[in-house]
């Protein structure tokens, strides 16, 4: 077995045991902790297979950013993870079943008979100053113009809906308008009375 | 030398877990949205074990959209799984049932 090859079983290793872990764990915190770990396992993965750019940025954007989202919101709720477990029993043997039979389907199609190296050989190694950012960054700005900026657009509809869901307006905050503030008129908040002027009064 | 199937047999577990999950958490939200990036992770390997395999460095533009969308979806999902506990004090799918006829 080739040194290669140990490294990819044990990162395997790693991915299908922090999964497991991700949907048995009571405490949703150990969830997104051992989801962090399969993001990092899949890393190295990809590391393997010359995907250099995208190893780094699942690293930085999702560990970095999405986890983190999760487990910022996970422990901001405060949940009852006794109820919200109640049926995990019940469920378990038709969960078991389901994924081991959509398991069998699927080996049985990307199997070692139909994908193995007989079918895909191995392929060239690149050479050591090959640059996957590089290449990666050439497609994405030539062929793949269009929809990288809607992927652009995507992630902006992203930002503005969850700060409209999220964002709470108290009713009880005194704020400013200052577009009334600034078209505001005179007569608006200055008024003139006329008043009879006072007799004059004899001093006795 | 690691097979094709190596890779696709390794996203066919991930995929299956992920099913699993969502089967036996079907009560907390926040599992299933781990789950549902946990699939996500699984159908990226396929993506980059072909794109090394025939080498096409096209699946690999293609994981790098799926990571921007699945980033969007996380926080639209997160957003509303805050406001749903704001409302209801709780993220069980059972109670989810306000448009019930």
């Amino acid at each position: 077995m080739s040194f290669e090859k140990i490294i990819f079983y044990v990162f395997a290793a790693i991915v299908v045991f922090a999964a497991t872990m991700v949907i048995t764990r009571k405490n949703p915190v150990h969830s997104a902790l051992f989801l962090v770990l399969a993001f990092f396992g899949s890393s190295g993965l990809w590391l393997l297979a010359e995907a250099e750019f995208l190893a780094i940025a699942l690293v930085l954007v999702y560990v970095g950013a999405v986890m983190v989202l999760f487990l910022f919101v996970v422990m901001m709720l405060d949940i009852d993870v006794a109820t919200l477990r109640a049926g995990m029993i019940r469920y378990l043997p038709v969960g078991v079943l389901v994924a081991l039979a959509m398991l069998v389907q699927l080996v049985l199609i990307v199997g070692p008979e139909n994908f193995g190296l007989d079918q895909y050989a191995a392929p060239f190694k690149h050479a050591a100053d090959y640059n996957n950012t590089a290449e990666l960054g050439s497609l994405l700005y030539t062929v793949y113009m269009y929809p990288f900026e809607i992927a652009a657009v995507i992630l902006l509809v992203a930002i503005v809906a969850a700060i409209s869901l999220t964002h709470r307006r108290r009713m009880t905050t005194k704020y400013q308008n200052p577009s009334e503030q600034v078209t505001v008129k005179k007569a608006d908040r200055l008024k003139v009375v006329s008043m009879p002027s006072e007799e004059k009064m004899e001093i006795k | 030398m690691i097979a094709l199937s190596d890779y696709l047999i390794l996203g066919a577990i991930l995929f299956s877990l992920s099913i699993a999950g969502i089967f036996i958490n079907r009560k907390n939200v926040i599992i299933l949205l781990m789950c549902v990036e946990l699939m996500l992770l699984a159908v990226n390997m396929n993506f980059i074990a072909f794109s090394h395999f025939l080498g096409d460095s096209a699946g690999q533009v293609f994981v790098f959209f799926i990571l921007t969308v699945a980033a969007a979806e996380a926080a639209i999902g997160l957003a509303i799984l805050v406001v749903l506990f704001r409302n209801k004090r709780s993220i069980d799918v059972n109670d989810l049932d306000v448009l019930k006829g």
